[in-house]
C-alpha cells in the first residue's frame, strides 16, 4: 500500500494517450473507406440522438479541446464502468487461484 | 470498423444480437468462476485504454485510417472471455455516449469485434508461442500474428454480414475489406506488441494472472 497503486499511474498513461487524438487521422476508417468506394455509404443512418457524438463534446468552440475532452470522458468512463462489471462478476472465492 | 445502422438487415441484426447476448452471457459465468481481485484494475484499465487508444486513427494506404481494436491484447493479457468483457463494455459506451456504431448494430459488432477477434487474436497467440517457445522474442512475435490475425477475420465476417444483408455481395464486399484491414491489421500488430513488450518490462507479473 505504500508505494502509489499501479492502476493510479496506468490510467494517467491512458489520459495522456486520449488527450493526443486530436493528432488522429480524420480519413474514413477501414469499413467507412470500402463504403465509400463500393457506393454503399449512403445506407448508413445517422443516430436517433447524440450525446458526445463523434468524439467531440457538444458547445465548446475549439474542436481539439472538445476532442481531448471527450477523450478524457470517455477514458474515466470506460474504466469506472468495466472496474465496476468485473468487480460486481467476479469469483466469491477466498483466494482466487493463481 | 464500427458498423453504423442501416448496413444490416433484419435478420442479421437479430442473429448477431442474439449470439452476443450467448457470448455475453457465457463471458460473465466464466468470469464469475475464474475472476480474481488482481484480475479487476486491469480489466478497468484494459478498457480505459483500448477506448483511448481507438480514438488514434492511424492513416493507412490511400486516404484511408485505422485504429485498434484491442481484443488481442485484452485476450492475450487475461483470455479471450474477459477480452469479450472488456470489448462489449467499450463497444456499448461507443454505441450509446459517441454515436460510433450503430444501437441495431451493437450486436454485430459486439460480435466481430469482440468475440470474433478475441477469440482469434487469443488462440493464434497461443499457436505460436507454443510453436516458438515462451520467451520475450516468442511473446511479442505471436503478439503481432494474434492482433493481425484478429483485425483479419473480423474484417472478414464484417464482409459476410455486409453480404447477408444485401448491402454490398460478397465478391465485392469481402476482398475489399479484407485488404484494407490487412493494412489496418498490421498496426494493430505492432500496438500489440508494444504495449506487451511495456507490460513484460515493468509488470510481467500480469501476465501470470490465469486467463478468463
Amino acid at each position: 500500500m505504500m508505494k502509489t497503486k499501479w492502476w493510479l499511474i496506468a490510467l494517467l498513461v491512458c489520459l495522456a494517450v486520449a488527450s493526443f487524438s486530436p493528432l488522429a487521422s480524420s480519413s474514413p476508417d477501414g469499413l467507412e473507406r470500402v463504403a465509400e468506394d463500393k457506393g454503399f455509404v449512403d445506407v448508413g443512418q445517422e443516430a436517433p440522438y447524440q450525446i458526445i457524438a463523434d468524439y467531440v463534446f457538444p458547445g465548446i468552440e475549439n474542436e481539439a479541446l472538445a476532442t481531448i475532452l471527450a477523450g478524457i470522458i470517455g477514458t474515466l468512463i470506460l474504466f469506472g464502468v468495466a472496474y465496476g462489471v468485473a468487480w460486481l462478476v467476479k469469483s466469491r472465492k477466498r483466494e482466487p487461484l493463481k | 470498423m464500427h458498423i453504423p445502422d442501416g448496413f444490416l438487415n433484419v435478420g442479421t441484426v437479430a442473429a448477431t444480437f442474439v449470439v452476443s447476448a450467448g457470448g455475453l452471457g457465457n463471458a460473465v459465468r466464466v468470469a464469475n468462476k475464474k475472476l480474481g481481485e488482481k484480475h479487476v484494475p486491469l480489466m478497468g484499465i484494459l478498457a480505459a485504454f483500448i477506448f483511448a487508444a481507438q480514438m488514434l486513427n492511424f492513416p493507412v494506404a490511400g486516404g484511408t485510417s485505422g485504429h485498434l481494436i484491442g481484443a488481442a491484447l485484452a485476450a492475450i493479457l487475461l483470455g479471450p472471455w474477459a477480452a469479450v468483457l472488456i470489448m462489449s463494455c467499450v463497444l456499448i459506451a461507443q454505441s450509446l455516449i459517441f454515436q460510433d456504431g450503430g444501437l441495431l448494430a451493437l450486436g454485430a459488432n459486439i460480435f466481430n469485434m469482440g468475440i470474433v477477434a478475441s477469440f482469434s487474436g487469443y488462440y493464434l497467440y497461443r499457436l505460436f508461442v507454443s510453436m516458438l517457445g515462451e520467451n520475450r522474442r516468442s511473446q511479442l512475435v505471436s503478439s503481432f500474428v494474434g492482433a493481425w490475425g484478429s483485425v483479419f477475420l473480423a474484417s472478414i465476417v464484417c464482409a459476410i454480414e455486409l453480404a447477408v444483408s444485401g448491402t454490398s455481395p460478397i465478391q465485392v464486399a469481402l476482398p475489399a475489406m479484407a485488404a484494407v484491414h490487412t493494412l489496418i491489421g498490421i498496426g494493430e500488430g505492432l500496438i500489440t506488441g508494444a504495449v506487451l513488450s511495456l507490460v513484460l518490462a515493468t509488470r510481467a507479473d500480469l501476465l501470470q494472472l490465469q486467463k478468463v
